[in-house]
């Protein structure tokens, strides 16, 4: 299992800790929702960090090493791992641009709930047990930071026009599953939202399809837990625009996750979370799972 | 059945089609093979008030939904598999995007399920099924659906889960819910016995008109939905703001209500854009719990209400 180089950590931290305290709220976030943004060739695109700053901090320093020009977050800090607070200052560090998905939206509005949109009940017990710690332990400051963030960020990358959001465009909570989502149906999307390209997350597991007349849709995943896939790492998505093309590239991210499910003991979360971290298989939130999804994964 | 007589009192509220997401088929009619006596549209082995939808009417609003850009689609009866074109008819709904077939397994043999299987292995999209099962014992659950009933349906769960499925088991809530634990641990127990370890289970709440109307006494005068209880009220958890049906009558606004008269909106999907009046009270029931129609990978709740 590779680990981040402590140079890397020592320039990410110290980027941080140059800036003064109050600076975020002025500089950071990013605010460019509704208007493209100056156009890329390479982007780090990511979702669900779910509290996981071990893996969020390798993600700073694999895609700094792929040559990316930018790095975006589709949303979901918060959920499931320790130490909320550990996030931001990353995000911060990394210059990442982030997008805002439903626990930010609760987390920022004090909502009673993560509104992740699961309808069984065992999925919801393990869903409030993640966002009460998530809650209690984020600081008013960035909760006041993550009511803010844009639901959607528009994006050039080469001659492709790309709309980044959290769930879907018309749904911050919207599950776009792989097998559970027809073609026509994201074409209608790209097609309503004057998309070439849609980039989303949420589900926590990623996929892409290509579509007519050359858009796409791109699931970048999580980074937040493995992909139930029996896979210690987790995953982000490069993305490359060439000429008439775009490339899309799930890159596997070994993080030290060892030392997250030690601070997820020390923490008291759950121990079925920290089996997820420690097996690579999902162990809490699967009812969501639809059939092909399911089968993939061990439980 | 017929309409329900206006209320003079409440206002009841009109609620538009916001997008065509969910596209149903009610394949079999209201024909089956077991005669429940909690069936909201009291479907029966003699109830050919709905008949069975053709391949080629699918077909065609297949084609037809393309341009809605559904996202999904629902197969439900009676019971699905009495239509004897079910597997070319699965066949092609899943060429156009995820199949949920809602069964009682009985009719599915193993042959028919590895056929199943293969046709979802060569798609990109999940062939679900959800299959009704209202107890944990023969006692439990046939007294709701019929002698041998449990049995039967649980070597059909056994034969889809063979082939590599994994079925939704949905459950009608007939028992208190101090007592959800205890019977959740009983279905849990019994879908092993036949093979079934990663079991999945929706529950579902009683829908009081057709023939659980006449068994239980159905709605009282209080249990409707009025204009007053839309305020701040997430309305995408309503099927009929998501959804139509497909009959061999036409098209109607939602499975639930297939038997009233006015469900029929008209004979395409065009036609069955409009807006309708949430003025029955089994609307009641979908307010009260949202997404009783939709799989649980569906999601529900939006962040706003």
């Amino acid at each position: 299992m590779n680990s981040p180089s402590s140079n890397s950590k020592n320039r990410i931290r110290n980027r941080f800790l140059n800036d003064s305290p109050d600076s975020s709220s002025a500089s950071y976030p990013n605010s460019s929702a509704g208007r493209y943004q100056s156009p890329y060739r390479r982007i780090a695109v990511f979702g669900g960090v779910y509290n996981n700053h071990f893996a969020l901090e390798a993600l700073l320093e694999d895609s700094s090493r792929q040559g990316t020009e930018a790095i975006f977050c589709l949303g979901d800090l918060g959920g499931f791992g320790p130490h909320p607070d550990k996030v931001f200052p990353l995000l911060q560090a990394g210059d990442v641009q982030v997008v805002q998905g439903n626990y930010d939206h609760s987390i920022g509005n004090s909502l009673d709930d993560c509104r992740c949109g699961y309808t069984d009940p065992s999925d919801n017990y393990y869903a409030k047990l993640s966002y009460d710690y998530t809650f209690a332990h984020t600081s008013d400051r960035w909760k006041s930071w993550m009511k803010h963030l844009p639901s959607e960020l528009r994006v050039d990358l080469g001659r492709f026009h790309l709309l980044l959001c959290h769930g879907s465009p018309r749904k911050t909570n919207e599950f776009l599953w792989e097998s559970t989502s027809s073609t026509h149906f994201l074409e209608k999307l790209c097609r309503e939202h004057q998309a070439d390209a849609i980039l989303a997350t949420h589900t926590g597991i990623h996929w892409s399809r290509r579509l007519p007349e050359n858009r796409h849709f791109v699931n970048v995943g999580s980074i937040g837990r493995p992909a139930n896939d029996g896979n210690l790492h987790v995953w982000y998505t490069m993305i490359t625009a060439d000429d008439d093309r775009l490339n899309v590239e799930f890159l596997p991210l070994p993080y030290p996750y060892k030392a997250l499910a030690k601070e997820m003991r020390t923490e008291d979360l759950p121990e079925a979370f920290v089996e997820t971290i420690e097996t690579g298989w999902w162990t809490t939130c699967m009812e969501v799972l639809p059939g092909k999804e399911r089968r993939r994964g061990k439980w | 059945m017929s309409n329900y007589p206006d209320n003079e009192i409440a206002q009841h509220p009109l609620l538009e089609l916001q997008e065509l997401d969910y596209l149903w088929f009610q394949v079999a009619g209201t024909l089956c093979n077991l005669k429940c006596n909690h069936c909201f549209i009291s479907a029966s082995p003699a109830n050919n008030k709905f008949g069975f939808l053709s391949l080629e009417t699918i077909q065609q609003k297949l084609e037809e939904s393309v341009g809605y850009g559904v996202k999904e689609y629902y197969l439900t009866g009676g019971e699905s598999f009495i239509n004897e074109e079910m597997i070319p008819i699965i066949r092609a709904i899943m060429q156009y995007g995820p199949a949920t077939v809602l069964t009682n397994a009985i009719p599915i043999t193993q042959d028919m399920a590895f056929e199943m299987a293969e046709i979802e292995e060569e798609s990109i999209y999940s062939l679900e099924f959800r299959v009704s099962l209202d107890g944990f014992t023969p006692e439990m659950n046939d007294a709701i659906r019929g002698r041998h009933s449990f049995h039967r349906t649980l070597e059909g769960i056994r034969r889809l889960v063979h082939a590599g499925f994994l079925p939704i088991i949905t459950t009608v809530q007939t028992w208190p819910e101090e007592k959800h634990e205890e019977v959740m641990d009983g279905f849990i127990h019994a879908l092993k016995e036949v093979g079934y370890y990663r079991s999945r289970i929706k529950m579902l709440p009683l829908i009081k008109i057709g023939a659980e109307e006449a068994r239980s006494g159905g709605y009282s005068e209080s249990e409707q939905v009025t204009t007053d209880m839309m305020k701040d009220y997430d309305t995408g958890q309503l099927i009929c703001s998501n959804s139509r049906l497909i009959s061999d009558k036409g098209v109607h606004v939602c499975p639930i209500l297939l038997d009233y008269d006015d469900s029929l909106l008209g004979d395409t999907l065009d036609d069955a854009t409009k807006s309708y009046e949430l003025k029955h009270k089994a609307c009641y029931t979908c307010y009260m719990n949202g997404a009783i129609c939709s799989n649980p990978s569906s999601g529900s709740k939006a962040l706003f209400t």
